[in-house]
């Protein structure tokens, strides 16, 4: 027996696609089992923090406010949105092609763009949690030892949302450029925890210029808010005669130039990857 | 009326040619069988429509619509299932299925009810609410098959539907095909089965090594290649003596040749097409002999097949 229904269907407009597509994509997410280890993960390095700052009181995190927040939040904020974004984002697109998924989505009266951005906004939202479970252990602790929060914590995080950002952005770039998730996932993972961090020690101290192009430079912002004053944009740092005289030239992101190179990274990726993802085939 | 229709369609891999100068036009309420050997260019084809694909040169177009410059409304009408599709592990066939009826613009108001009823055709209806993860690829193929019935398309295309489904699952699907052919809808399928492809279809497109060889209704083609031959099996509710089989049966009008298979059981092969079928069923009749089931045998397609596909990859 064939349905006996009639069709009256009216293709939705692009925008309430992306927002189908968010809903289901964010509804796996939260099912799924990479949400349970990345609430685990964030949830204990905010309790070894807390356990270790309650039990140890280390003078570099309960001097004043801003120390606190800067130690606390300023070293480790960074790993917990490279952490989601990975998570959320690393086989976002690459898994479409790997898993099949694609196969029952994409065959279907809807832009490939509307996938792209819908899938984008549900990975945005689930690291959202995370860094939203991160904020509110690192506020308690703050309203523990301290009377309130400061502003530039406010700044921080506001600075680190647009970090998530262009991580994220990037991340969908690097899935939209493989179709082995594995491949995509340990590509960025490399880039973000090593590679990135290398060239902009190799580029600042060996070549002493400004490492302007890398993502993570641009990301120190969001520890250096948390420092009063804020770190001068070049220290120039004669090591001695003993040292035969070496120069060492240490450069800080100013915040807009921080906040420019995270933008451009967002939009530069963001386009790239949805090209990719509209040109990728199927086979 | 549905139509889809390739117009020179090329794909080209490097200097592999997947599929070369594909013209083809298919309009009405009908189901095409697209047949050819592994690798002749038939999920290539249909995932050109379905906008997996671009192609190299040549245009898809569903209802004159080009796929790959207006899909949203070159599809808006279209059910389709590709190669064997994942669902999102973590969703229910009812989730799943909600989606994509969102997607397509499935009214709210009648949304649940055609989940209900896709999947109680699929047999599915009692795992609606359980995770895809734990389904087996047959579940899956299922749960995919009644994605392409949501919103009740016109045209629905489908590339080897019953892969991976187990014997009843096959016959399920065959009838869900074939309970569509009713219902004005176009059915473009690609199979290996021929039996499948003459049990379902009205029309039979062959292709090879990218090209199309044949395209026309699976009487005209069988007569066409086989030198005007049909084959009918009849079924006997008795059994049956040589001599009828060979002095009265085989003195009937365009009867070629006739064999007996068993006591109950019969192949003849007649010269015409669904007109001297048609009559020498009324001839079976009069003649007594007890004819309990008539049907088209496949095998004269799988001869035809053979004879124009000479050799796979």
């Amino acid at each position: 027996m064939a349905t006996n229904f009639e069709s009256k269907n009216l293709v939705p407009i692009s925008m309430t696609q992306t927002v189908i597509v968010t809903k289901y994509t964010l509804l796996d997410y939260l099912r799924s089992r990479r949400f349970f280890i990345m609430v685990i993960i964030t949830g204990l390095i905010s309790l070894l923090l807390t356990v270790l700052v309650g039990y140890y009181r280390p003078p570099s995190f309960l001097t004043n406010e801003l120390s606190f927040y800067g130690s606390w939040w300023g070293n480790s904020v960074t790993f917990v949105v490279i952490l989601s974004a990975i998570f959320f984002g690393g086989d976002a697109i690459s898994g479409e092609f790997q898993n099949k998924t694609g196969y029952f989505g994409v065959p279907n009266p809807i832009r490939r763009s509307s996938i792209y951005i819908g899938k984008w906004i549900a990975a945005f939202i689930a690291s959202l949690v995370m860094l939203g479970i991160f904020t509110v252990f690192t506020v308690g602790n703050g309203l523990y030892y301290f009377s309130g929060i400061p502003f530039e914590f406010v700044e921080s995080l506001i600075f680190a949302l647009i970090y998530m950002a262009s991580v994220l952005g990037f991340t969908f770039f690097f899935s939209s450029l493989f179709k082995n998730s594995t491949m995509s996932i340990l590509l960025t993972a490399i880039l973000f925890l090593f590679v990135f961090s290398l060239i902009q020690t190799l580029v600042s101290v060996l070549v002493q210029i400004e490492p302007w192009f890398i993502l993570t430079y641009g990301s120190t912002i969001i520890s250096n808010v948390l420092t009063t004053p804020y770190p001068e944009h070049m220290i120039t740092q004669n090591l001695g005669p003993q040292a035969g005289n070496i120069t060492l030239t240490t450069f800080n992101a100013t915040i807009p130039e921080g906040l420019a190179i995270m933008a451009i990274y967002f939009i530069v990726t963001t386009i790239i990857g949805l090209i990719l993802f509209e040109r990728k085939e199927f086979n | 009326m549905p139509s889809i229709e390739a117009i020179n369609l090329t794909k080209q891999y490097g200097v592999f040619t997947a599929l070369l100068g594909l013209n083809l036009k298919i309009e009405g309420a009908k189901c095409v069988g697209f047949l050819g050997p592994n690798g002749s260019g038939k999920t290539t084809t249909l995932k050109m429509f379905t906008d997996l694909i671009m192609p190299t040169k040549g245009q898809a177009l569903i209802n004159g619509i080009n796929v790959h410059t207006e899909k949203k409304k070159a599809l808006a009408s279209v059910g389709t299932l590709i190669e064997t599709p994942e669902i999102y592990s973590s969703l229910t066939p009812r989730e799943a299925l909600t989606m994509i009826a969102e997607i397509r613009g499935v009214p709210i108001e009648e949304r649940k009810k055609q989940i209900e009823e896709v999947v109680a055709e699929v047999h599915m209806a009692e795992w609606i609410d359980k995770r895809v993860g734990k389904f087996s690829k047959g579940m899956k193929q299922r749960i995919c098959i009644a994605s392409a019935l949501l919103g009740n398309p016109l045209i629905i295309l489908l590339d080897e539907p019953t892969t991976g489904l187990d014997p009843r699952g096959m016959s399920e699907v065959r009838d869900i095909i074939k309970s569509l052919k009713g219902k004005n809808r176009l059915i473009f399928m690609s199979s290996h089965i021929l039996s499948e492809v003459s049990d379902v279809c009205d029309e039979v497109a062959m292709i090879d090594h990218g090209k199309l060889i044949v395209y026309d209704t699976i009487s005209a083609v069988t007569a066409k290649f086989s030198g005007g031959n049909n084959v009918v099996e009849v079924g006997l509710a008795r059994p049956i003596n040589n001599g009828t089989v060979t002095q009265n049966i085989g003195a009937l009008a365009s009867v070629v040749k006739t064999e007996k298979i068993d006591d109950k059981n019969l192949r003849i092969i007649f010269n015409g097409g669904l007109d001297v079928q048609e009559r020498l069923l009324n001839d079976l009749v009069k003649l007594d002999v007890g004819v309990v089931s008539y049907k088209a045998a496949s095998s004269e397609l799988e001869e035809v097949y053979l004879r124009l596909i000479k050799a796979t990859l």
